[in-house]
């Protein structure tokens, strides 16, 4: 069920400030596309923008066209609640609901919506629960509140409650920055058998989890602070980082700034 | 061995002279007893300007003392804890004392005839009667101000933390503020101004109105807080699972804080059960159980107190009364307020592991 991304002269505002300037880009479905550069360099934003979670921060608004195979997500009458349960997010922090339980949690997302029937809702949570690679760990304990867990284990079941409404994208916004290497390694490990199934776009400041998890690479640099970031360049990920064919981005893989 | 003589002859820059543990203690055993020496002396007959004088020999000798043994930095830090000790006994004592007085006074006719029985055919000097008309009244009055105020509070908070934008929620906040403000007797000439208009006569669900009014802002603040409190990732997570935002707010957001939205409406409840003013004007009073909240004059506890107190020409029997009903509302608000932390404690988004 994996999607192709197609964006085309996308700028995103914040109120009047000017996040990002002028995007284009094409995300191959079932690939890993790794977005790096600065802090502030609208990364993030560029994410946000893909599933229309912008436009939730107040004044946020989007220039553009971003299609999802044929269908321009920012058209006329499309429904941001549906664009939501196609192109799916996890968030650089682990949020668990912490009102609901271990399998509450995954099944949220199906029982929020309304759509479901309750024999499948078992089978679903505990697919989902697999495809994270989360089930072994917690399938004794699934009344348990999910906020019980590890930092690592949250962030799966937080893997695990996104990818149980099937979305066709999954949209990762620095999903390893506040764990531990282990647990950044069972992610990562993770994203290699997801984008089997999923589109997935990760944002990452770890340039070699970019270099080891994704097949393209994006490079975003923003010319000075307060001036909208830039995409700078994309291409596969062995040539970013062996030969990439713009100066800044050699010199930002290679240390020079950022 | 050069070294060890050094290190024996200097003296620790770590450990200096500290006073013993016992000693605040001691200071505050010392100062009390100086505190009552000056009182005898200078013939004071009020305990509590002696408890007063004692407080600030407290502080005093704390800072005399520690800057001469230890310092003036430790001094200075024994100064604010004593400061922190002596402004919490002095908002402890009078509470304790309010309410041991109003237990050994009330306890005299708090019975189980007192709480089943009305004023029907006792007159307000004679000993007898109860106060069963009046805790009905209560139970009626702030009952339907909590079904009116509780829902358009918590429904006014959700919209000023989820929706609301611009000049309308900025006017909102601004006259919820102001509504805190009202004072309950003008809320209560708010509504009998209503009650004139058309005519008509005391009854409790007037009351109620007048209550709700006063309870809405308590509300609405105190959701508000709640709201705020929940993650902004939560509600993020949910809505990039295609959930639509008012199931967000439903299921997650709302859920998340509902302990401390519970806590708040108590709270706000407790605060309109001993209100007087809007239900003497409003209610009016009756000796007689009325259990029609939407006719005819009803009692309620405040009002049954002040009355008691009002009306009786200084019987003693009226005033027991009037004590064993404070200790009853007091009871009754102490009951709402253990509900309220079971609650919370209860609906509290969970950790255990």
């Amino acid at each position: 069920m994996a999607k192709r991304i197609d964006v085309s002269g996308l700028t995103a505002y914040y109120g009047s400030h000017k996040a990002i300037e002028d995007i284009s880009m094409t995300v191959e479905p079932r690939s890993v596309t790794a977005f790096i550069g600065p802090s502030g360099c609208g990364k993030s934003t560029f994410l946000r923008t893909l599933n229309r979670m912008h436009e939730v921060t107040s004044g946020g608004r989007v220039e553009g066209k971003v299609l999802l195979d044929d269908e321009d997500l920012y058209g006329a009458g499309i429904d941001p609640v549906s664009v939501r349960r196609e192109v799916g997010m996890v968030f650089q922090r682990p949020n668990p609901f912490p009102t609901m339980s271990i399998f509450d949690n995954v099944a949220a997302g199906l029982r929020l919506n309304g759509s479901y029937k309750k024999s499948e809702l078992q089978d679903v949570v505990e697919k989902s629960l697999k495809g994270a690679n989360l089930w072994n760990e917690v399938k004794d304990r699934l009344n348990k509140p999910g906020s019980g867990l590890s930092g690592g284990q949250q962030q799966r079941l937080c893997i695990a409650r996104a990818i149980a409404v099937e979305p066709n994208v999954l949209l990762m916004d620095e999903p390893c920055s506040a764990l531990d290497p282990i647990s950044t390694l069972a992610i990562e490990d993770l994203i290699g058998e997801l984008k089997e199934r999923f589109t997935i776009v990760i944002v990452t400041h770890n340039m070699q989890q970019a270099a080891r998890v994704s097949d393209r690479t994006a490079f975003f640099n923003l010319a000075a602070v307060g001036q909208p970031g830039k995409l700078i360049e994309i291409d596969d990920t062995e040539r970013i980082f062996s030969n990439p064919s713009v100066q800044a981005t050699e010199d930002y893989i290679s240390g020079r700034f950022g | 061995m050069s070294h060890a003589t050094i290190a024996d002859k200097r003296p620790s820059t770590l450990r200096g002279a500290r006073l013993p543990k016992w000693s605040p203690y001691a200071i505050a055993l010392g100062s009390i007893a100086v505190a009552i020496g000056i009182g005898l002396g200078a013939g004071l007959d009020s305990r509590i300007q002696i408890g007063l004088i004692a407080g600030l020999l407290f502080l005093l000798g704390t800072y005399v003392i520690a800057a001469r043994v230890e310092g003036s930095r430790q001094a200075k830090d024994r100064i604010a804890t004593s400061l922190v000790w002596v402004a919490f006994l002095l908002a402890v004592v009078p509470l304790a004392s309010l309410v041991w007085s109003t237990v050994v006074r009330g306890i005299k006719v708090l019975d189980v005839y007192f709480l089943t029985h009305s004023m029907g055919v006792v007159a307000d000097s004679e000993p007898g009667g109860g106060i069963y008309h009046a805790i009905l009244g209560t139970l009626e009055q702030v009952g339907l101000a909590t079904l009116i105020a509780a829902p358009v509070g918590v429904l006014t908070a959700i919209y000023l933390v989820e929706y609301g934008r611009g000049k309308l929620a900025q006017a909102i906040t601004f006259f919820v503020d102001v509504m805190t403000g009202i004072p309950s007797i003008v809320a209560g000439l708010f509504i009998l101004s209503i009650m004139l208009m058309l005519d008509m006569q005391p009854f409790g669900f007037a009351g109620s109105m007048a209550l709700a009014i006063l309870m809405m802002p308590v509300v609405v603040r105190s959701t508000e807080e709640m709201l705020k409190l929940v993650p902004n990732e939560l509600r993020e997570a949910s809505l990039a699972l295609g959930v639509p935002k008012w199931r967000t707010i439903l299921k997650v957001v709302v859920p998340t804080s509902i302990g401390g939205i519970t806590t708040g409406i108590m709270l706000a409840v407790a605060r309109i059960t001993g209100e007087t003013a809007p239900v003497l004007l409003l209610v009016f009073g009756n000796s007689f159980i009325n259990a029609n909240p939407f006719e005819g004059a009803q009692s309620s506890l405040p009002l049954y107190i002040y009355q008691q107190y009002a009306n009786s020409a200084g019987s003693e029997a009226a005033f027991d009364r009037a004590w064993a009903a404070s200790l009853t509302l007091i009871a009754f608000v102490m009951i709402l307020n253990l509900v309220a932390r079971g609650i919370a404690r209860w609906k509290a988004p969970k950790t255990g592991r």
